[in-house]
């Protein structure tokens, strides 16, 4: 006894390999991934860019009402007011073509789109609209198809083939066109969308959201389905039945634990795709509605003045891209860092 | 092998089947969505809505109507736009195709040949500084929009350079191949580039991880041991295997493609395709063309993974289910 009790405590005393969490481990591999760190500090100086739009556009733009027409408005460039649309050139002086860049902080920097809005403050907002419709879809979509993917998993049979065919049918739509025919629906209807207590009017920024997280359910449900198969048989869920847990509980406390990270290491990549998405669907003038404005509906305006004002679709474009690559290559190091051998491919 | 594809036969039917009833109630049974104001299109008036709903059936049942819908599109193909009345939807459907499956057969083999040689250089260059940058363009190729992408293109093929570099090229649109060859080429050729670039990138990507995967396993080493030079190692045995993946993939991006999902490079580069006839079926709100390009596109996606699947099935007997 007394031999056991010595064993025991010099157990406790050697210094021992400090206790860490899988997550700690993940995170740390995650932090000496240096590329991976350069891109979270993008994605996050993006997104505290877009939350300070309106410090922007009243403290340096000095505009009222960023997303109304300006069609009469004045700026200063080297000193002298100039109005934001400019007569067209010619005898005539038809049509105006709005100001281009002043690359001047304060004064229409990028200058102004097709109705006289500064453009770098529409795309301050604009990143507002994109970066949110573009995480919380993410978010929904993983939770939806995570719970979805956890009922099939674990019940199997006839509940699984159910769930399983469901999501192969959504899978089978092309995915703008799916996406189109819904907000078709739901934009023409004006008086809005009524979800049991849920209201959505047409305009908000939530029927985008609803429309994307729905379109990629299947695209999340079949990776972790399969995760939750590989975990749903294995010795500790049977110890966990063995002691007479319920099925909430299994499903919550064994399970989830082990999927999660599969989820984590999607989430980055889903929220690239929503992103690019809803740009996609803004651009075909059925995601983000007026007065609205997201990356996507800039472009899509700016397609008018490309070859005049080029600056106006270049921009946002520039911002899409950045946002989705930083998501990319952090996606990338997450992955590497949670689980090396996921085969993940969202699109 | 024959009780596998006759399942999956069936199971497309199934699909195809689902989807049309699926179409079916977005367009006419949306709770709080009226159809036959959609139809209507801006403004219309309580007399006109109730023309329309004789005149389209909806206040025949359901089943009533869904049939009648299903006849016209697959039976009688005298579905009737309802924005611009008198033009028939699915002729014009099947004339837009031809411009679509050019913009896709060349993008495809575009993004084919590029694809396997970034991601084999990417496989076989590892360790040195260039497999990083192969990868890096890869990344960047897959988080360009393709929309945006094509008004770069368009701004330097169209716009800055096109008096001088470009000044060979047509104006925007699609000639399509019976009229002139030559000016077909030149028309898509920036299309299928721009198209390509996110393909490009994403099988590249896959292809490289493919390869390093593959090069681990034993028959690999086997053929090292046997003397073989790694050219051929990699061209004979381990480019081989991965090409099932490669190819169940392009199955399924081709498909989605042609059912769809080159809509923005056709509203970028106005070929007038059925992604096209849907933008501007979007823009009119003209539902029925909208539901029989969904209903047609779906059908060829479930087309084109059916194939994939029973493709795999005989290429690799492992994935065989009973």
């Amino acid at each position: 006894m007394a031999a056991l009790a010595e064993q025991l405590e010099t157990t406790e005393l050697r210094p021992a390999v400090a206790g860490r969490n899988p997550w700690a481990l993940a995170w740390r591999q995650l932090r000496r991934n240096r590329i991976a760190m350069a891109a979270l500090g993008l994605f996050v100086l993006i997104v505290l860019l877009s939350l300070a739009a309106p410090l922007y556009a009243h403290d340096v733009a000095h505009i009222a009402s960023p997303l109304s027409p300006n069609l009469n408005g004045t700026t200063i460039v080297h000193g002298k007011v100039v109005p934001v649309m400019q007569e067209g050139g010619g005898i005539l002086k038809l049509g105006e073509s709005p100001i281009g860049p002043t690359w001047d902080i304060g004064h229409y920097f990028l200058g102004a789109d097709g109705i006289g809005r500064d453009v770098a403050t529409l795309i301050l907002y604009g990143g507002r609209a994109s970066l949110q419709i573009g995480v919380t879809s993410a978010a929904f979509c993983c939770i939806g198809a995570t719970i979805v993917a956890l009922i099939a998993g674990f019940f199997g049979g006839l509940t699984d083939t159910i769930l399983s065919r469901v999501m192969d049918i959504i899978w089978a739509f092309p995915v703008y066109l799916l996406a189109i025919c819904i907000a078709t629906e739901l934009l023409t209807n004006t008086n809005g969308f009524q979800v049991g207590p849920l209201r959505v009017t047409a305009t908000s920024l939530w029927t985008p959201t609803a429309i994307i997280a729905f379109i990629y359910l299947p695209y999340v449900y079949r990776p972790i389905r399969g995760q939750v198969l590989s975990v749903v048989n294995k010795e500790f869920v049977e110890a966990a039945i063995a002691q007479g847990a319920s099925n909430f509980r299994l499903i919550f406390s064994e399970i989830l634990p082990n999927v999660v990270s599969t989820v984590i290491v999607l989430m980055p990549l889903m929220i690239a795709t929503t992103i690019l998405t809803e740009a996609a669907l803004s651009f075909l003038s059925v995601g983000v509605q007026p007065p609205n404005v997201s990356w996507g509906t800039i472009i899509s305006d700016g397609q008018d003045l490309l070859y005049t004002r080029p600056w106006v679709s270049l921009a946002p474009g520039i911002m899409i891209v950045l946002t989705v690559l930083a998501l990319n290559v952090l996606g990338d190091g997450v992955r590497d860092a949670l689980d090396p051998r996921a085969k993940v491919r969202v699109r | 092998m024959l009780t596998f594809v006759i399942r999956r036969t069936l199971w497309t039917v199934v699909v195809m089947f689902v989807i049309t009833v699926v179409v079916f109630f977005i367009f006419f049974k949306t709770p709080g969505v009226d159809p036959a104001r959609a139809i209507a299109g801006r403004s219309p008036t309580p007399q006109q809505l109730a023309e329309i709903r004789v005149q389209f059936g909806l206040n025949r049942p359901l089943y009533v109507q869904y049939a009648r819908m299903m006849k016209s599109i697959f039976i009688d193909r005298n579905l009737v736009s309802y924005s611009d009345q008198g033009e028939l939807v699915i002729p014009e459907i099947f004339s837009a195709a031809p411009a679509t499956l050019s913009l896709v057969f060349g993008a495809s083999l575009i993004w084919i040949v590029t694809a396997i040689g970034m991601g084999a250089a990417a496989a076989k260059l590892r360790g040195t500084i260039y497999d990083p940058i192969l990868m890096i363009l890869a990344l960047i190729g897959i988080s360009c929009p393709v929309f945006w992408l094509g008004q770069v293109v368009n701004l330097i093929t169209q716009g800055g350079l096109h008096r001088s570099v470009f000044s060979w090229l047509p104006a925007l649109g699609y000639t399509s191949f019976a009229t002139s060859p030559v000016k077909w080429f030149e028309g898509l050729i920036f299309p299928w580039i721009t198209l390509s670039i996110l393909y490009i990138g994403l099988y590249a990507r896959v292809l490289r991880a493919n390869l390093l995967e593959v090069q681990s396993e034993d028959y690999i080493r086997t053929a090292r041991a046997k003397g073989l030079s790694e050219q051929r190692v990699l061209l004979r045995h381990t480019l081989r295997t991965s090409m099932i993946t490669f190819v169940s993939l392009f199955g399924l991006d081709f498909g989605a493609l042609v059912g769809g999902g080159a809509i923005l490079t056709e509203v970028v580069f106005g070929i007038h395709g059925v992604g096209f006839l849907t933008y501007e079926a979007l823009i009119n709100l003209d539902l029925a063309t909208l539901m029989a390009v969904v209903i047609f596109g779906a059908f060829f996606i479930v087309l084109a993974n059916a194939l994939v699947d029973i493709g795999y099935a005989w290429l690799d007997p492992r994935v065989r289910p009973t």
